[in-house]
């Protein structure tokens, strides 16, 4: 017993060592570093609350995390909206034998490079591309429409990709779900509707949840989305994070906004830990 | 109804499809610029492509860092994984929530967090701190995943080939690894596109090792240009081809 404990805490070792070093220590790292102040050039070590006021108190900075929130909200609901029907077409209406097929294709496109499919949707919604294209060719508008290089722009390739991972997910749970389930509620007289709003939906919402959950995550972290389609009228936090440690070389202020990015995350766990809590009761 | 549902799927599938198809058609433009019209069919941008130094030693480097952080990620997450489904210790819940931790922390907090460590070493960014940095995000899913896979049954052929004499890395490497295939492949080949595709902390760890994404990246700031499509389209090629390999010979497995 004893020798097998040990046998056991050496092959924790090296996993539990890495995460120690290469995760948890840089987060303490930073951590203290957003509590430090630059000074000119210089960063001064020190247990000092300003970045944390300046992020509070300065709009240009404050207005980044509303508008990561606003974006990250748009995104996951829409994507929820799309996802669902089509993984529950997918489940229910496309035949067994070929609905691994179905569900391939539905997420072929998660495997162009991460970088390469922002850039794809600005050659379909740019000034000149082929969305423009095709509606000026048809008449229909005068002017190009301004899909990129805007918000617009950047939810659409949020939602793009969300879509995919969500449809996966829900389509997932929905495979789990006993198919008598539905049979009993409509033997019970309950209508199409009532059968997936009172039995199916509920079942489901872990799934939606732990989906939505893993959006947010994703998308609110983002850097690469919004500064190729975003167009840089509106910075996302992630973008103001990059640029106060790039143009800035405010090494402290970049450490506490990405402890408020942190902080939000941990915010919206908590909220759906509850909601799934409370799911089960 | 009956006709609602295929044309919900038609015009989410078209949704879906639209930039893929777009990027690939105009990686044979004719021209300077990837959009509409296309002026001619030309292989011109690939060839380019493939005779571009920068891009060609990216693409190696990436491959490099994918598996070999992938291999480590899956190693440490199998061990870890053994361990804590075989044995209780004190703490082993605290212990899998460290470990599932990085999961969800977005990949810039991570990034950051070893740039300042890497600055305060005194050591220079390289592929290396990248590896590393890519072993940190993909040790949570293979742990996550060889875990929930562990059960009663292998923890018997353990035991049976433990009685009969086997040393304990002989148990791993003859029973809970062959036992775990079709999970240990899934972990690496999952770890492996994550790596592949990441950006950000490739971005922030390397100066002149860059990888793919990072080059691709460069790439665009200079503007538009079907090379960058024909870059994506490639890249695209590759994966589907290794979905489609994976699906067949993994997955179908598992299924039979």
């Amino acid at each position: 017993m004893k020798g097998e404990r040990r046998l056991a805490s050496l092959m924790l070792a090296p996993a539990v060592l890495w995460v120690l070093v290469f995760f948890v220590l840089p987060f303490a790292g930073m951590v203290a570093l957003s509590f430090a102040r630059l000074q000119g050039r210089t960063v001064e070590q020190g247990f000092y609350a300003e970045n944390y006021a300046r992020f509070w108190s300065d709009p240009a900075i404050f207005k980044g995390l509303i508008v990561s929130l606003e974006i990250t909200a748009t995104v996951t609901i829409i994507s929820l909206l799309l996802a669902y029907p089509l993984a529950w077409i997918i489940a229910m209406r496309v035949p067994e034998r070929w609905q691994r097929l179905a569900l391939l294709l539905a997420v072929l496109p998660f495997w162009t490079s991460y970088v390469v499919r922002s850039y794809s949707w600005l050659l379909v919604l740019g000034q000149k591309g082929v969305i423009n294209n095709a509606l000026i060719g048809a008449g229909l508008i005068a002017e190009p429409l301004t899909l990129s290089a805007s918000r617009t722009g950047t939810v659409i390739g949020f939602v793009h990709f969300f879509v995919m991972l969500l449809t996966l997910t829900i389509y997932a749970n929905l495979r789990q779900l006993p198919p008598n389930y539905a049979r009993a509620a409509a033997d019970l007289g309950a209508s199409r509707w009532q059968t997936f709003a009172h039995v199916i939906l509920p079942l489901t919402l872990p799934g939606i949840i732990t989906g939505a959950f893993l959006t947010f995550v994703l998308c609110i972290g983002d850097y690469i989305t919004p500064q190729i389609l975003g167009g840089g009228n509106e910075l996302t936090l992630p973008q103001i994070i990059m640029m106060q440690m790039g143009r800035q070389g405010n090494f402290p202020m970049a450490a506490a906004l990405s402890v408020v990015l942190m902080g939000t995350v941990i915010l919206a766990y908590l909220a759906c830990a509850r909601w799934l809590r409370l799911d089960r009761i | 109804m009956k006709i609602l549902a295929p044309l919900y799927m038609a015009a989410l599938y078209a949704f879906i499809f639209l930039p893929v198809i777009v990027l690939v058609v105009f990686s044979f433009q004719d021209g300077r610029l990837p959009v509409p019209p296309l002026k001619g069919v030309t292989l011109k941008w690939y060839a380019d492509v493939l005779s571009d130094r920068a891009l060609l030693s990216a693409l190696w480097n990436s491959l490099l860092v994918a598996i070999v952080s992938s291999a480590i990620a899956l190693t440490l997450g199998f061990l870890a994984a053994v361990a804590l489904a075989r044995t209780i210790l004190p703490g082993s819940a605290l212990i899998r929530g460290l470990l599932i931790a990085p999961m969800t922390v977005s990949y810039l907090i991570i990034a950051l967090g070893l740039m300042n460590l890497w600055r305060d070493l005194g050591l220079s960014v390289s592929l290396w701190a990248t590896g590393i940095g890519h072993v940190v995000i993909n040790l949570p899913l293979c742990f996550a995943i060889l875990y929930a896979a562990m059960g009663d049954q292998q923890r018997s052929a353990e035991r049976a080939a433990r009685d009969l004499g086997a040393s304990e890395p002989r148990v791993l490497w003859h029973v809970t690894a062959p036992m775990l295939l079709p999970s240990l492949l899934a972990a690496f080949f999952l770890s492996v596109t994550f790596s592949w595709d990441e950006f950000i902390i490739a971005f922030l760890l390397t100066r002149f090792d860059v990888t793919l994404p990072v080059e691709i990246w460069s790439l665009l700031k200079s503007g538009l240009s079907p090379k960058t499509n024909a870059v994506g389209a490639l890249v695209f090629l590759v994966s589907v081809a290794a979905v489609i390999i994976l699906e067949l010979t993994v997955f179908r497995k598992r299924r039979a």
